[in-house]
């Protein structure tokens, strides 16, 4: 084990030195939060790819395809997809009305007190829950490179906050996490970003081949294998649709509950990204409109061929491992260590040492299992880094300067406090999914959890405000506070009330869905419209329809957007 | 709208002048109503619009037919490669078409335009 830990520690040791390389350049707040705005369209691009393919895309998904097959390709599909709303609707006119965060958009029209609270609550609370399920993946690895930490640990973690008792490996690889964010900015973030998705594309890539090398590169010959994987319940071949969610079990109002699990999930990848937060931020950094629309198709061109290739690393993980064998430690032949579970979020690293070792023998068995878990982690770490980024942000450039110094103690805030606040922030929140992913528990999938919650509060809090303050005159703050308080409550309460994701399975759940986007995200859009139309009762806002005027022409043509400081 | 009562608005784009910087919204308005802004938005959704339409109905027509014809779907076309797979995979091909042909439409038709618009705004100015 000792050549594998090394290597991790060696690959992780190089993004630090990175990091604090860039955290000694980062002097202003506009470096700190948006780069300087000097970001490339490409760099860009490999920087969105970077901060966008998280534990959930380099993990999650291909551990939900070795666990159930087709299904799990769903997710890479609704993904990718996404981006045609981000790049038709978003990107363009975010960069050309934006400074540094959401909030600023909303903020022009709005009345800047009740929506910068209200954004920074719901950027919060998606970061949370996307943070939360980085944690479980970087737990997953840490558990796999050292199997016995957890026994080593659980001394000292043997006590409970709010009735859940943390995970060791997650608790440490966590904090280990928020040290290193908490040391940089933007800058840093992009720069890390860019040397993770160069990473991660190129283990996707080696792993990929290596599964076509292990059949002779015929394609028909690797879709027979997995036709021959059949899943225990529902009898499929697991080249079929229908075992993540089984077709025929039960109704929901006279439709196919597996049906709707599917369209419900595949609205909230389709219109989750085009609301997050972090994600959002990335067309800041960017010169201008042009740039933020060329690093879309750098993104998609990167997401994509990512995405295909988990068919290889995610079928190639069923095929060649087998979901019953892919857990924390194994024995001779492959095998589950006796008394430990299968971890679906395992598939990558596990798939990685049996390539190796097939190929190369147990050196290169050892090798490849720590490049791919360094890779994850640089991944992970990368994530978290642009997640807390964009959560402290909301926080203390939204909801610390714009609303507490500014509007109730009236006082002018120095960049120094800034960027103070946006630490402790940073802090609280990682401390926060620390203990999320602890209650939540370590087998639970990162990419459902991802897709599940994240993307939802994305897609029914987030989306509404912004594409109506975009492009709906009578919008007044009134739509744009229901919408992002009432969508992310909505969201958390029906994940909270649903099955949820932890196993075992909770049996008669309040809410029947796993994915609850198909009521939450109407929710969202109709508390914007209803909000509005009480908003115009009440003649509270006159404003935000006078100004739409400027950030509507603002927005499609990019007068007066927030220069860079050289000529694009 | 209400506010045509409540402000008083400028029926024809103004001339550059009358739209200085210091009025304020009016500024804003009269950008708003030039004709190159006009085509630009038209131009703009004319793109926009159908496009979003389609991807849409071509992304959901995905889980759907999974969900409502299994059988279907799980006809296996090349070896054991069956429908539902192709159709997944067709969705890359779908998303980078379109994404494609946005950026051209964009760099010929949509930048030249919101220039003519920022040209006029910094004449006004």
């Amino acid at each position: 084990m000792s050549i594998t830990l090394t290597l991790f520690l060696i690959v992780v040791g190089i993004t630090l030195v990175i990091t604090a390389w860039a955290a000694r350049r980062t002097k202003t707040t506009v470096q700190f939060w948006a780069a300087g705005r000097t970001i490339k369209g490409w760099q860009n691009g490999l920087a969105i790819a970077g901060d966008y393919m998280s534990a959930a895309s380099f993990l999650g998904i291909a551990g939900l395809i070795a666990f159930n097959g087709y299904d799990g390709f769903m997710y890479s599909v609704g993904w990718l997809v996404a981006y045609l709303t981000v790049l038709f609707l978003i990107a363009e006119p975010m960069r050309n009305t934006g400074k540094y965060t959401m909030a600023d958009v909303l903020a022009y029209r709005m009345s800047p007190v009740p929506v910068r609270s209200a954004a920074a609550f719901s950027t919060v609370a998606v970061s949370a829950a996307y943070m939360m399920a980085q944690m479980i993946g970087a737990g997953s690895l840490i558990k796999i490179l050292l199997p016995d930490l957890d026994k080593n640990l659980k001394p000292y973690f043997d006590w409970a906050i709010f009735g859940t008792k943390l995970d060791p490996s997650i608790a440490l690889v966590g904090l280990m996490m928020m040290v290193y964010v908490i040391a940089g900015g933007m800058v840093a973030t992009t720069w890390v970003q860019i040397v993770k998705a160069v990473l991660l594309m190129g283990g996707a890539i080696f792993l990929s081949l290596l599964v076509l090398f292990y059949f002779n590169f015929n394609i028909l010959a690797f879709f027979n294998k997995i036709y021959s994987v059949k899943d225990s319940a529902t009898k499929l071949p697991f080249t079929s649709p229908g075992i993540l969610y089984p077709y025929g079990k039960a109704t929901i109002l006279g439709v196919d509950k597996a049906l709707v699990e599917n369209v419900s999930l595949g609205l909230a990848l389709i219109l989750g990204t085009a609301g997050l937060p972090h994600i959002l931020m990335r067309f800041f950094t960017v010169p201008n409109a042009k740039a933020a629309r060329s690093s879309v198709a750098w993104a998609m061109g990167l997401i994509g061929s990512f995405y295909i290739m988990t068919t290889f690393l995610g079928f190639g993980a069923a095929a060649l491992i087998g979901k019953a064998n892919i857990c924390a430690q194994v024995v001779t032949g492959f095998k589950c260590a006796p008394g430990l579970k299968p971890n679906n979020n395992m598939s990558m690293p596990r798939l990685a040492d049996f390539l190796g070792t097939y190929f190369f023998g147990t050196t290169g068995g050892e090798f490849l299992l720590a490049f791919i878990a360094a890779v994850a982690f640089a991944t992970i770490l990368a994530v978290v880094a642009g997640l807390t980024l964009a959560a402290s942000s909301a926080f203390s450039h939204d909801f610390y300067v714009g609303v507490v110094r500014t509007q109730v103690f009236h006082g002018t805030v120095s960049e120094r406090e800034q960027v103070l606040v946006a630490r402790i922030t940073a802090a609280l929140v990682g401390l926060l999914s620390i203990w999320l992913a602890a209650k939540t528990g370590a087998t639970a999938n990162v990419a459902a959890l991802v897709a599940g919650v994240a993307f939802v509060i994305a897609a029914s809090a987030n989306l509404p405000a912004i594409l109506f303050t975009l492009f709906w005159k009578r919008f007044n703050t009134w739509g744009a506070v229901a919408s992002l308080v009432g969508g992310t409550v909505v969201t958390i309460w029906l994940v909270a009330i649903g099955p949820g994701w932890t196993l075992p399975a909770v049996a008669h759940p309040a809410f029947p869905l796993q994915n609850v986007g198909i009521v939450a995200i109407p929710v969202g859009f109709v508390l914007a419209i209803v909000g509005t139309f009480v908003g115009d009762l009440v003649k509270a806002d006159r404003l935000a329809e006078v100004k739409f005027h400027e950030i509507d022409v603002r927005a499609q043509t990019g007068v007066g957007a927030e220069a860079s400081p050289v000529p694009a | 709208m209400e506010l045509g009562n409540s402000l008083p608005r400028q029926s024809a784009a103004p001339p550059p002048a009358a739209a200085a910087a210091g009025e304020g919204e009016s500024h804003w308005e009269g950008l708003e109503e030039t004709d190159e802004f006009r085509r630009l938005v038209r131009a703009r959704w004319r793109f926009v619009a159908p496009a979003t339409v389609f991807f849409l109905v071509y992304y959901f027509a995905l889980p759907l037919s999974n969900g409502l014809f299994p059988n279907v779907m799980r006809t296996e076309l090349i070896g054991h490669i069956n429908l539902a797979y192709l159709f997944a995979l067709s969705q890359f091909v779908m998303a980078w078409l379109l994404a494609f042909f946005y950026i051209r439409q964009a760099g010929r038709v949509f930048d030249p335009l919101a220039e003519k618009v920022r040209e006029r705004a910094s004449r006004g100015r």
